[in-house]
């Protein structure tokens, strides 16, 4: 996020594309419905009516994966009707005549025949923006997770640049994270591309700097491989060994059946865990870790903010803490590491490596936390990026980007499109929520979420038994109709084995993230008789 | 006497326009008891415990709810503060049932602490009757409406702080009840167990099911982290008793939180004293597995990968970081991949 979860509540507008945030990040939208309460408007983009939709001034349902023709559209507007921020544009921006010859081609009426809203529609959004500054535009993973997730992201950062709402309170383009420590381990470097605070391996200069540090005569400069590619590498022979740490790929990646034939190939897989999972069936060798709550250590959160995550208990039997693992593997190797508790790692690597984090250590983190970047032990941390429109890299870089659809698009034999993602009762693969009492007792099986129309045209009652089922597999599942959906779309989780949305999701990827497109596929649904 | 000072037992200090007796009292350092008050929503002024005498009015005010004008001359201790005060505590004593020694919320109680600071030592007035059954139905919260003195505390954290809308009052009179939609037990009302209700619940109206005999407020340990599930980074603090967390509750006035959790958050700790948890390396031999020793299962993973290195090259091993783990996990993962593997094979979920 360039800005802070604190200016939500005190934001005017608040601009929310592919987001469920009330039952993904439940405590953010608390404070976006406080805005709302003071007087704040809230657009929501999302083809579905999420919750946040009562609260919302305007909901513009688009068709899933029309992202980048909608913001287009209502650029084309911005340009148009001579709305958008032109002082900032002409000071801190470049590429705007480049922006404004692409969204030329993304007239209203256009840009309304693909994304299914009216043309009407975009021109009030385009206005109302327009009219309150800053606005706060909040995204998460309906904007990622597609084929153009890439261009998805470039088309909010161009729209917010393009309305001169980067680098001021209550502004930004803010992504929310979905996982506690997903930030913190892109940070950390756990990325093929760069080392700890994102200096990039194929810089001999940054190579060289990390040699010294962990006392190597040689780093490797190639960029490594994404997630996807690794798996796939299984199958064909050019990765032979996989170490999975505490990820349940079997279950959270696209087309499980692939996935598990990728896993099941593998020539030593091993796993870190703290359960059993359907991964780690595949496993030659299972090392048992300590959990959250077992160990010291920090997140990052999706605000940059370093917290501290301290022991409550100690691990059962014989698990031990992951940093504790790979030391004792490294040893085993011939590199004898000196640090030896995660603060010594922090205090004496991370924060000596990576520059955005040098002012950051943990005498410092008793109370709240430091939101990078702290560049000096006297930083008081930063609450919002790119302060007054003076971007990190200079000028900020407006890229126009085109739209394409999803990779799979419905038609006659599977005509619905399924999109997926989380509730708010479970987490991920319910290897934790599943194993915390009561929580199955509010949520205790996956369903599909179809609209009244559909449930009409198809004599689906809520709560009888269908099949779902995509060119890669078939879950049986209780329907769920709820007005949530438009005719026309399946909506399901990846919580429950048996009827997890990925036997069914396509494995198409973003070229250039690897990011799947998990909120597209083309389905048939069916009762069962 | 300026226009930005009042008089506060006697000695003049300064307040803000707009603000009221009660916070212009604590901005001063001077504590006046309140039950309702709910910092971050309007003051209700509901429970009179907070009332103050000011020279001139009619009768005593709610300090909560009365914003200071300059030159106003306030008493917080008189006398008959101090009778109304106590008068008001053995009224809300007598309301309901107030049980301690049973009760789950002894000793994080303020009703308890604010009996005990008016020193009162005997029932005045006999208690009504018990009325209503115990709601338990539901995984997480138990209602006894029995203990509720009708603060309001639950209703405003759920309409203005979380904004969830599940509860409000209901009926009139002395039949009044915090209600969910058509009075329905919690599990079966628009309510998301975030708990924020049982967060602000002075009394032992709302309390947490799964803490219940699991460890009293003066036998735990309240150890500050962060929460486990999604990125908003929310700080919790954990009840731990001998070694096992008893309850979550949220740090107040902490960032970004600032004192709300969800039910993940609150609710979603226990697993990591599932019986499930893997305790011991497990290594596969002829399609099963069987426990070994660190020692075993390590030195065969690191010979496993000198052999694959050695006869493949390093790029021939690719390894998954934890998004769910420490930063210093992840850091020492991807440290081990490029210094000691000497491959870049090293990702996340970082994009999912």
């Amino acid at each position: 996020m360039t800005n802070s979860f604190a200016d939500f509540a005190k934001a005017k507008m608040l601009f929310v594309i592919g987001s469920n945030m009330t039952e993904a990040h439940p405590v953010a939208s608390t404070f976006v419905k406080e805005a709302v309460l003071a007087g704040a408007q809230l657009i929501v983009v999302d083809p579905r009516r999420t919750p946040l939709v009562d609260f919302a001034s305007l909901h513009v349902p688009i068709k899933v994966g029309s992202d980048v023709a909608f913001i287009n559209g209502v650029m084309n507007v911005l340009i148009d009707e001579d709305l958008y921020d032109k002082d900032y544009v002409a000071s801190c921006t470049t590429g705007f005549e480049q922006l404004k010859e692409k969204v030329a081609a993304y007239p209203p009426e256009r840009a309304a025949e693909i994304s299914g809203v009216s043309p009407e529609t975009i021109r009030d959004v385009a206005r109302r923006l327009a009219a309150v500054k800053p606005a706060m535009l909040i995204y998460t993973l309906g904007i990622t997770e597609h084929i153009c997730g890439v261009n998805n992201v470039l088309s909010c950062a161009n729209l917010q640049m393009l309305l001169g709402n980067v680098g001021f309170e209550c502004g930004g383009v803010n992504p929310l994270r979905g996982q506690n420590n997903v930030q913190g381990a892109c940070d950390m470097g756990a990325l093929p591309n760069v080392f700890p605070g994102y200096q990039k391996v194929d810089n001999p200069e940054a190579r060289a700097k990390f040699e010294q540090a962990w006392n190597v005569p040689k780093l490797p400069e190639k960029p490594g491989l994404m997630i996807p590619q690794m798996i796939d590498g299984l199958l064909d022979g050019t990765v032979k060994a996989f170490y999975v740490f505490g990820e349940n790929l079997a279950n959270t990646e696209p087309d499980i059946r692939h996935v598990e034939h990728c896993l099941d190939s593998a020539e030593f897989l091993v796993c870190q865990d703290i359960f059993p999972t359907e991964t780690t069936r595949f496993a030659h060798v299972i090392l048992p870790a300590a959990a959250w709550s077992e160990n010291d250590g920090t997140f990052t959160s999706s605000e940059r903010r370093v917290n501290r995550v301290r022991t409550a208990s100690a691990p059962p039997g014989e698990a031990k803490p992951n940093w504790w693992i790979f030391r004792e593997l490294a040893r085993r190797l011939g590199h004898p590491w000196k640090a030896d508790s995660a603060q010594e790692i922090w205090d004496d690597e991370i924060a000596c490596l990576a520059p955005s984090m040098a002012g950051i250590r943990y005498a410092r983190l008793e109370k709240d936390g430091i939101q990078w970047p702290a560049p000096s032990e006297d930083h008081e941390g930063t609450s919002f990026l790119h302060k007054e429109g003076c971007f990190t890299c200079g000028l900020g870089v407006f890229s126009p980007v085109d739209w394409i659809p999803p990779a799979e698009v419905p038609d006659k034999e599977y005509p619905l499109v399924l999109s997926t993602g989380r509730r708010l009762y479970h987490y991920h693969t319910r290897t934790q929520t599943g194993r915390s009492q009561g929580i199955d007792d509010l949520l205790g099986e996956e369903t599909a979420d179809i609209s009244p129309a559909d449930a009409a045209d198809y004599g689906i009652g809520h709560g009888e038994m269908i099949s779902v089922r995509s060119r890669r597999g078939e879950v049986v599942v209780r329907a769920n109709v709820t007005e949530q959906l438009p005719k026309g779309m399946v909506w399901m989780a990846f919580h429950f084995r048996e009827a997890c949305a990925n036997w069914l999701t396509n494995p198409a990827y973003d070229p250039k993230t690897q990011t799947a497109e998990y909120k597209a596929c083309a389905v048939q649904i069916a009762k069962l008789r | 006497m300026s226009d930005t000072t009042f008089i506060l037992n006697g000695k003049e200090t300064p307040f803000a326009p707009g603000q009221t007796i009660l916070d212009a009292a604590r901005d001063a350092g001077v504590v006046i008891p309140t039950l309702c008050y709910l910092k971050g929503a309007a003051p209700t002024g509901a429970c009179r415990v907070c009332l103050v005498e000011v020279t001139g009015a009619r009768s005593l005010v709610a300090s909560c709810s009365t914003p200071v004008t300059p030159g106003m001359e306030v008493f917080t201790q008189s006398a008959k503060v101090l009778r109304s005060r106590k008068l008001v505590v053995e009224l809300l004593l007598a309301s309901g049932k107030h049980d301690c020694i049973v009760c789950e919320a002894n000793g994080n109680c303020r009703l308890q602490d604010l009996a005990y600071a008016c020193r009162i030592t005997e029932m005045k007035f006999s208690p009504s009757e018990e009325t209503y059954p115990v709601e338990d139905v539901n995984p997480f919260i138990v209602r006894d409406f029995n203990r509720c003195i009708l603060c309001g505390r639950c209703v405003q954290a759920c309409n203005e702080v979380v904004v969830n809308r599940a509860i409000s009052f209901g009926y009139r009179g002395s039949k009044s009840k915090i209600v969910t939609g058509g009075d329905l037990p919690y599990n079966e009302s628009e309510c998301v167990f975030c708990g924020q209700c049982i967060e602000v619940c002075p009394v032992g109206a709302l309390t947490e099911k799964k803490a219940k005999g699991m460890g009293r407020p003066w036998e735990t340990e309240k150890i500050r982290t962060t929460c486990p599930y999604c990125g908003v980074g929310c700080q919790q603090l954990l009840h731990v008793k001998e070694g096992r967390i008893a309850k979550v509750t949220a740090v107040e006035d902490a960032q970004p939180n600032q004192g709300r959790l969800c039910v993940k958050g609150r609710f979603g700790y226990d697993f990591i004293y599932s019986e499930d948890r893997l305790k011991t390396p497990l290594i596969r031999q002829n399609g099963k597995f069987r426990e070994s020793s660190w020692d075993e299962a390590l030195d065969l993973v690191a010979s496993k990968f000198k052999d694959i290195i050695v006869k493949h090259g390093p790029d021939a091993i690719a390894g998954v970081s934890c998004a769910r783990s420490l930063n210093e996990d992840s850091y020492q993962m991807q440290k081990f991949f490029r210094a000691v593997l000497g491959t870049n094979n090293i990702d996340h979920c970082a994009r999912t």
